[in-house]
This record gives C-alpha cells, sequence and structure tokens, in this order.
C-alpha cells in the first residue's frame, strides 16, 4: 500500500499535485485546532481590516480573523465531506454488494429503490427539507440527508461488479466451503469493490461539498457553523463585494477551489490506476 | 515429414546451427524472489536453462506440476514482474527483421516487443478476458490496433478466424460468463493468433478442449505456423499433443531442464528417470491395466534437494546423485540428458 | 437397483435453455436437453460425462450441485428434490454431502485471499473441528491424501501456487467433509501425466474405501476409461451414448462417440517417414 503511494507519487504528476494541495487544506484545517478565537464567535478582533501584518488574510466586517475563520471553516467543510463521503459509501457498498450477490428479486427491490434515487431531484429536496426542519437543521442533520441522496450511482456500479463476481468459480468455492453470504460479500467480494469505492469517495466528496457551499450561500443550511458556504453567506449579507472587504469572499472561494482541483485531481490519478483494463495488464503476468 | 525435412531436423541442432536460431535461451535463471520482515525467500522455479528454437519449428516443454513450467515461459515472452525476477541469463530473439536481447531492454520497449513479434496465450488466460465486457469489445480493445483494418473488414476477419477454430459469430456478443470453457479459451486462442505473430508462445492452449476441437485448433496453429513460418513453444501437459505436434521435446523437473531432444527420440527411447517414468504413466483406450503416480511429493523449489533434483524420487539413484548436480549431457542427435546413470557421471 | 428410495442422485429428464446475446440477436441456447440417470447408494461409482465443449457438461454439474435450477425435469439427492433444499441449514447439509472440484484452478481461488482460509473455513462449518489447531489437522490429513501438505500451503496466495498444486489443494478441500458424491468438472485438465494418474487412483479409493461416488467430467478419455464405471457422451445438450465405460469406449455406436473416440489423439509416435498426424489430417480436413 505505501509503495503503491509512493509510485504514485513518483511517476504520476497529477497524483503528486493533488495530493500536495489536499495535504495543504488538511494542514490549514488542522491549524484550526490552535485558533486564538473560538470561531463562533464574533467581534472578537477590529471589523473590515484589509490583510496586514497583525491580520494575515484580514477581518471580516463581523469581527472575526479571516485566516482563522477560514481554518475552522476548512475543517467543518472537510469534515462534512467525509462524513457524507463516509456514509453513503457504506449504504453503496451495502445495498451493491447484496443486491450483486443475491440477485433476483433482492436485486430488483434494491434497484428500483437505487433509481427512485438516481432520478429524483437533489436540490429541491434539500430545500424543501431545510422548511420543514428550519431550526433544528444541523451540520450532521445535513450530512445524513445528503448522504442518504448520494449512494445511488455507486451502489449500480458496486453492483454490477458484484453480479460478475458471482459468476466466479472462486464464489461456489467459498460457498461449498460453507461460508455465509456476509462472509462472502465481506471477505471476498469487498476487496475487489474497494478500489472503486476509493476512487469515487473522492468525486463524493467534491460533490457534497459543493452542494452544502450552494446551500450554505443561499442560506439553507445551518449557518451559524463555521463552514467555506456560511462563511460566504455572512460576507454576501454584509455586501463585502460591495463595501470593498474583497479578501473575506475571495480568499474562502480560493480555498474551495483548490480543495476541489485537489480532490479532482487524486480521483482521476486513482481512477486511472485502479481502471479494470490497466490493472488488467498489470495483473497479467500473474494469471 | 519427408526424410528430407528430418534431415533438415537433424541439421538444425543447436550445435550445428548455420543461421541464428529464432530463439537462443541460455543460463536463465529467473527466481521468485519475495522478502517479508527481513526473511529473504527464494523459488527457483527456472534454474539454469540453456534452449534454443529454430526458425519454424515447434518446440514443447512438458514437465511435472509445479516444475516452473510457466515461469521459463513467462521469462521468455518477457512477461514478468516481481517477485519473479531474472537473476542470470539472456533470450535473445531473432524476428527476422530484428535481434533482440530481451533482458537488456527496458521494461516498455520489452513490453512493446511482446505486443508486436510474440503471440502469449498465458495459462488459466481463460479468466484474462473482462467479465463486464462483450467478447466483440475484447477483440477490438486488444487486437484492433495491430491489425490495421477498418473496423467492418477486421470484424469480418474476426469471424473468419473465429469459424476456424469452430466458434459462431455468435460468442461475439457473449459475455465470458455465458460461454462453456472451451470456448473461452478458444476465443484466448484466437485473440492471440489473430494478427498473425512470428512467434508464438502457448501454456497449456488447449486443455479445455474436447478432443475434436483440440485436434482442430492443433491444426489451426499449425497451419498459421506453417504459413508464417513461425516458431512456436507449446507447453502441454498432454504428452499425445507432444506426441503429434512437437518438433523437439524439453522434459523439465523442478525448475531445469533433464532431457530433450526429438520428440520421436524421446518417447522410442527416453534415458532420464523422470521421463521414463512419464511416458509408462500414460493411460491409453483400451487398456485399464493399473498405473501409478510418482512415489514422494514434488521438491521444494524454495529448498531444493542438492545434487540431482530428482534422486529422492529415483529409483535408481546412486551417491554420486546426493552430491553432484548432472550436467546437460549430448548424446548425439540433438538428444540431451541431464543423469549420472545416462552419462556415467563421475565428479569432475 | 435404482428404486427410488435407495437413489443417492436422481436426474430425470433434465433441461436447462439460456437467453443470451443482444437485445437486438436474442438466442435461445438449449444447454441441456432431457438427461436423466440415476447412481445409487448402494454401488458407489465414478460416473463419467464425457462430450463436445459447450454440450452442457459444465451446465448439468452446476444443477446438481443446485447452483442453478433446470427449466425443466427434477433432479432428487437422497429422495430429496434439490428444489426443496432452500433453508440455510438443508443447504449446509446438502454441501456436507455433496462437493464440487472444478475446472480451472486459477479461477477457483480469489486471487486476494489466501488459499488456506478455504480449507480452513470448510474444516470449521463441516466437521467437528473448532479450534485453530484442529482445522490445521483436518486440512493437512487432506492435504496429505494428494500429496501435499498445510506447510507447503499455508499462507500462501493462489498466484503463487503453480495449477497442480491448487488444484490438489480444491480436491483436499472438497474431500474435509467426508461427501458422498463429489461433483468434478475437470479435475486433471491442469496437472501432468504421472499426477493425473494419481489423482484417479485417488477417485478410484475414494470409490473403493470411503464408499463415495464421483462425477467425473473430463475431455480425456484414457483416464474415462482407466477408471469409470459408467459413462455419458453429451453433444449439444443431449445425451447421445450412454453405458458401461469400458464397452462404450471400446466399441462407440453413434457417429459422434465414433467421431470423438477417432479424434484422440495417441501417445504413440508416428513411424519417422510418417507425417505427424496433426499434419497428416488437415489434407483430409474439410471445415
Ligand atoms: N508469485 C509467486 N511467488 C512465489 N512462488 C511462486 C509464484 N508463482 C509461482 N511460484 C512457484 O513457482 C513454482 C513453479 O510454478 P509454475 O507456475 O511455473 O509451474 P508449472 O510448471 O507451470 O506448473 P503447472 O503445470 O502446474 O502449471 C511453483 O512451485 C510455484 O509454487
Ligand atoms: N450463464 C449462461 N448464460 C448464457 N449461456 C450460457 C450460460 N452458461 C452456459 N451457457 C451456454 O450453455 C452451453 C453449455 O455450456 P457448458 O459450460 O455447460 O458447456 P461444457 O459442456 O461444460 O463445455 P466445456 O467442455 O467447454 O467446459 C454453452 O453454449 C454456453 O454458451
Ligand atoms: S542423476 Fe541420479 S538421481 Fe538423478 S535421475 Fe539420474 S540416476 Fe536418478
Ligand atoms: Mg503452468
Ligand atoms: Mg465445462
Amino acid at each position: 500500500m505505501l509503495k503503491i503511494f509512493r509510485d504514485l507519487l513518483r511517476f504520476n504528476l497529477e497524483f503528486a499535485i493533488g495530493t500536495l494541495i489536499v495535504s495543504i487544506i488538511v494542514g490549514l484545517s488542522v491549524l484550526s485546532f490552535f485558533s486564538p478565537y473560538p470561531p463562533e464567535d464574533i467581534y472578537v478582533v477590529a471589523p473590515d481590516v484589509p490583510p496586514s501584518w497583525e491580520y494575515w488574510l484580514g477581518t471580516t466586517s463581523r469581527g472575526q480573523d479571516v485566516f482563522w475563520q477560514m481554518t475552522a471553516a476548512l475543517r467543518n467543510t472537510l469534515l462534512f465531506g467525509i462524513a457524507v463521503a463516509a456514509i453513503s459509501r457504506v449504504i453503496s457498498l451495502t445495498i451493491g454488494l447484496v443486491s450483486g450477490y443475491m440477485g433476483g428479486m433482492t436485486d430488483r427491490v434494491l434497484m428500483s429503490i437505487n433509481d427512485t434515487f438516481i432520478i429524483i431531484p437533489l436540490f429541491p429536496i434539500l430545500v424543501l427539507f431545510y422548511f420543514v426542519m428550519r431550526d433544528s437543521m444541523s451540520w450532521a442533520l445535513l450530512a445524513l440527508i445528503m448522504a442518504a441522496l448520494g449512494w445511488a450511482y455507486d451502489a449500480r456500479l458496486i453492483r454490477s461488479v458484484a453480479m460478475s463476481l458471482r459468476t466466479r468459480e472462486f464464489t461456489s468455492q467459498c460457498i461449498f466451503s460453507g461460508m455465509s453470504p456476509r462472509q462472502i460479500m465481506t471477505r471476498e467480494h469487498l476487496p475487489y469493490v474497494l478500489p472503486i469505492v476509493f476512487s469515487t469517495t473522492l468525486n463524493n466528496m467534491n460533490w457534497s461539498i459543493g452542494m452544502e457551499v450552494t446551500l450554505s450561500v443561499l442560506g439553507f443550511t445551518d449557518i451559524n457553523t463555521p463552514t467555506i458556504g456560511s462563511m460566504l453567506y455572512w460576507a454576501n449579507q454584509h455586501t463585502a463585494l460591495v463595501a470593498g472587504v474583497w479578501w473575506w469572499i475571495a480568499l474562502p472561494v480560493i480555498a474551495v477551489m483548490m480543495l476541489f482541483i485537489g480532490l479532482y485531481l487524486l480521483a482521476t490519478a486513482l481512477n486511472e490506476y485502479i481502471d479494470p483494463r490497466s490493472r488488467l495488464s498489470r495483473m497479467g503476468g500473474a494469471a | 515429414m519427408t526424410l528430407h525435412q528430418l534431415n533438415n531436423h537433424l541439421n538444425s541442432v543447436p550445435e550445428t546451427a548455420p543461421t541464428s536460431p529464432a530463439l537462443r535461451v541460455d543460463g536463465l535463471k529467473a527466481y521468485y524472489q519475495t522478502r517479508w520482515f527481513g526473511i529473504t525467500r527464494e523459488v527457483r522455479a527456472v534454474d539454469d536453462i540453456t534452449l534454443r528454437i529454430e526458425h519454424d519449428e515447434i518446440y514443447g516443454i512438458a514437465g511435472e506440476s509445479s516444475s516452473g513450467k510457466s515461469s521459463l515461459i513467462k521469462t521468455i515472452a518477457g512477461a514478468i514482474r516481481p517477485p519473479l525476477n531474472v537473476v542470470s541469463g539472456s533470450v535473445n530473439f531473432d524476428f527476422g527483421t530484428r535481434k533482440v536481447d530481451l533482458y537488456s531492454l527496458k521494461p516498455e520497449e520489452r513490453t512493446a516487443i511482446r505486443w508486436k513479434h510474440l503471440a502469449y496465450i498465458m495459462q488459466g488466460s481463460m479468466s484474462v478476458l473482462n467479465p463486464l465486457r462483450r467478447v466483440r469489445q475484447s477483440f477490438v480493445d486488444f487486437a484492433f490496433r495491430h491489425m490495421g483494418l477498418p473496423m467492418p473488414a477486421f470484424l469480418r476477419a474476426v469471424e473468419e478466424h473465429l469459424l476456424k477454430l469452430h466458434l459462431q459469430p455468435g460468442v461475439l456478443d457473449s459475455y465470458p460468463h455465458e460461454l462453456s470453457g472451451g470456448m473461452r479459451q478458444r476465443v484466448v486462442i484466437a485473440l492471440a493468433t489473430v494478427c498473425r505473430p512470428g512467434f508464438i508462445i502457448a501454456d497449456e492452449p488447449t486443455t479445455a478442449l474436447d478432443v475434436v476441437v483440440q485436434k482442430s485448433v492443433l491444426t489451426m496453429i499449425r497451419e498459421v505456423q506453417r504459413e508464417m513460418r513461425a516458431s512456436i513453444l507449446f507447453v502441454t501437459h498432454d504428452m499425445a499433443v507432444h506426441a503429434n505436434l512437437t518438433d523437439r521435446l524439453g522434459i523439465m523437473y523442478a525448475g531445469r531442464l533433464v532431457e530433450e531432444g526429438r520428440t520421436r527420440d524421446l518417447f522410442r527411447n527416453p534415458r532420464h528417470p523422470y521421463t521414463i517414468h512419464l511416458i509408462r504413466s500414460l493411460p491409453r483406450i483400451g487398456d485399464a491395466e493399473p498405473r501409478k503416480g510418482l512415489e514422494g511429493t514434488p521438491p521444494n523449489l524454495a529448498d531444493p534437494p542438492p545434487g540431482c533434483r530428482f534422486h529422492p524420487r529415483c529409483p535408481i539413484a546412486m551417491d554420486v546423485c546426493r552430491v553432484v548436480v548432472p550436467p546437460m549431457q549430448s548424446l548425439g542427435g540433438g538428444h540431451r540428458v541431464a543423469c549420472h546413470a545416462v552419462t556415467g557421471g563421475t565428479v569432475q | 437397483m435404482s428404486g427410488a428410495d435407495t437413489a443417492l442422485l436422481d436426474v430425470r429428464g433434465v433441461s436447462r435453455s439460456f437467453w443470451t446475446g443482444g437485445l437486438l440477436s436474442r438466442r435461445r441456447i438449449d444447454a441441456v436437453k432431457d438427461v436423466s440417470f440415476t447412481l445409487t447408494d448402494a454401488r458407489p461409482e465414478i460416473f463419467t460425462i464425457i462430450g463436445e465443449s459447450g454440450s452442457g457438461k459444465s451446465t448439468l454439474a452446476r444443477m446438481i450441485l443446485n447452483g442453478m435450477t433446470p427449466t425443466g425435469g427434477s433432479i432428487a439427492f437422497g429422495g430429496e428434490d434439490l428444489t426443496t433444499i432452500r433453508k440455510t441449514r438443508d443447504r449446509m447439509r446438502f454441501m456436507s454431502r455433496v462437493q464440487p472440484i472444478f475446472q480451472n484452478p486459477f479461477e477457483s481461488f480469489n486471487p486476494l485471499s489466501k488459499v488456506d482460509r478455504y480449507l480452513t473455513m470448510t474444516a470449521r462449518n463441516f466437521t467437528d473441528a473448532r479450534s485453530q489447531a484442529e482445522t490445521d489437522a483436518a486440512s493437512d490429513r487432506a492435504l496429505r491424501k494428494v500429496g501435499l501438505s498445510l506447510a507447503e500451503v499455508k499462507d500462501r496466495f493462489p498466484h503463487e501456487l503453480s495449477g497442480g498444486q491448487l488444484q490438489r489443494i480444491a480436491i483436499a478441500r472438497a474431500l474435509i467433509p467426508g461427501p458422498r458424491l463429489i461433483v468434478a468438472d475437470e479435475p486433471v485438465s491442469m496437472v501432468d501425466a504421472s499426477l493425473r494418474v494419481a489423482i484417479v487412483n485417488l477417485f478410484k479409493d475414494l470409490r473403493d474405501e470411503l464408499k463415495v461416488s464421483i462425477i467425473y467430467i473430463t475431455h480425456d478419455l484414457a483416464t474415462a476409461y482407466y477408471i469409470s464405471d459408467r459413462i455419458i457422451i453429451m453433444q449439444k445438450g443431449e445425451v447421445v451414448e450412454s453405458g458401461d465405460a469400458r464397452a462404450v469406449l471400446d466399441n462407440p455406436q453413434h457417429p459422434y462417440s465414433i467421431l470423438l473416440k477417432n479424434s484422440v489423439l495417441s501417445p504413440d509416435v508416428p513411424d519417422d517417414d510418417e507425417p505427424q498426424t496433426i499434419e497428416r489430417d488437415r489434407a483430409a480436413r474439410s471445415y
């Protein structure tokens, strides 16, 4: 595993750049733990100070230090992405593996649910949720809802792999070794789909972060937890651009763009690595 | 084979070969080297093998299971990857237009050679087909680039080729799991030979076929070979196939070549005790006489026995066998054997 | 002799068809057509199935192993119709009495799992062995019957073993539960001539000493002649000839059986001035 990582770093430029960017972002969000001010508090510093020695990235109209605010926002946004990706991965793995392995009726039922989730329009649903939940809408709840909505594509992908694994002789060998379906799915089939899951995780994070930013900017989420989205929301509320407080908007935007690009590069690099065809040629000699 | 051709063959044994042979393998050693927490484990799957394959010749390899036949083939085809490493020796091809020393090339160049000049059908290669793609797509993926034909003509050529292997064009629309073992095997053979390569390396290509189809597949391979004056390196456990197809035969035991010669000589007059056993153990239709497998267990290639590797199982082992490795020695007529009992082994 | 209550396996008028091809070129394949035979419990035997490649032998084996339901006819094992064996407990009981050996040893082990896992799981699920030491002992006993030992196999991945080694491990695994019936689909096609004899001799011993019946699917007429009691010859899904193995092979009646026998390559080399069989044939052949 480590060796693969090292080789990818050495031979794959996209992977190297992606890793670099993502590490910077992760580093920044770790810094939030050393923030001199609690991130939710307002008016802790002088408002509207442009970038200077004292406030590297300036301060906001709400009297927050943009740099420290951003570290906290990045941390929450990143955690949000990871939470959504992790939860939705678990759902898509379970549904995909079960559906592909069991086949028949189970498969048909699960896949019709799956297809419903693929075609329902996401954005209106999320907005609807906000209007229903209003104040009880929290960061964690939003993550759960997004996860519940974001697993369908991958479940289909995983199902198709699981279906082909089911037809292979080793699966019969497992059955006749007395392994239960659960054991076969988790011990024998899971390792085959994990690479797929790895690469889609990154894309899924991108997707959920994008969604979160959009929703927050429009004010359809819990805007009191600092995230990149809620930072932009407050900046808009204070008409930061008109007021000339550009750093309040520009810096979070740059940060989130970098995060997008970093995750995207990692995803494509990994995708190339695990593409069945290029993997086939790598495995060829072993067969 | 006419007498004239026969003479050609006698003349084409390595020592007297006038032109450079299609394949020259010298002192080849390839080991699986794995290191786990500082403990190195070395499986000597190919140990000091020297052989020649002439142009227009079919060379067969038989031997015990796990004696390293597939490893040798992989090494010759340049299809190795760690932990299998070439420790010493060389593999030289002469493709007519081009001569290459395989292991002096960079890995990428080696891969390019393999795609361009060699057809390599690996063992168990039926599982190479991508389970999620129809057979037609696999053909397009692997062979389209190399054929240089427009798509309709390419597909027509593929269909014709499949017919030669007794496969209906309908298989192109199937997924691999929808085909029987034998059909998949033939699809893979078709994939490897559709581009009409100059050197065919085949590892157990006909094991999953019924005898009728096997015969026609062998005929097809023979035809491609004749047409291209190609050379073939053919590994199979099926001694009957060797008897009927190959010109020369090498027998492997525990990573070493133990006997080599014209297939007919080897069948009529096997000299190495292992070969003798192998030929005797063949069952025939109409003969239900009990036969016995070889006593003892195959040697562990991570820690092979010293001296002759066959000595723990050899019925006529002598003291010298336990100590001295028997060298390959010529018996004339291209027949070579590595056994002290045959060549009157003494310590040199 | 083949009374319903003493039948170990009763295959009655079994058929199986598949739909295949794209949307526009859908074709029906009758893989198995109306096949019947009975194995009796009292007289264990080696029952050989020989036939054209693609004639439905593996499909038939899959149905006998209850991995596929016939589209026509019925199969009963020990008087019990296979379609009634659905509950997990029933299936475990069925599997402890019927075990498979597959065609391609490279396919019958998961490339991502260690091979001894299958042995351990089989021992744990189908025998009294519970502790690691006990399952190891059971695995080792079975491996020794096929000329291997646990020490050689432990902790190794399938790609580290040769085809012959893998096939012997597969046989050893099938022996662990002490089955009544073994369905072996081309079990010796990947092993050398000497080992082939050893394995078919092992089958003979299993029949004579452990009273195990064996369904032996093969393309090797010579070993079929050597060990089988009865034989059926299949072509295009149908049984074209059946009977006592030696009688059928010595004197085949159906045109396909005759063709089959005549196509067998003899392990005798032709005389010096004769062309090789493959070549001789080419002149007479017409596609
Ligand atoms: N990746 C690997 N790591 C370690 N050992 C290996 C590896 N691959 C193969 N071996 C060992 O190398 C030896 C030779 O294997 P190889 O596959 O070449 O045999 P073979 O002659 O082709 O056998 P068969 O006829 O059964 O296919 C075997 O003992 C095998 O266990
Ligand atoms: N899942 C499937 N879907 C569609 N067709 C199938 C499927 N499985 C098998 N077939 C078809 O059924 C026929 C019989 O296949 P089967 O695997 O039983 O043959 P076989 O006698 O075992 O052949 P071989 O000797 O080559 O292994 C073939 O024509 C095959 O294409
Ligand atoms: S060298 Fe000795 S042990 Fe080896 S095969 Fe010859 S007689 Fe037997
Ligand atoms: Mg091999
Ligand atoms: Mg089959």
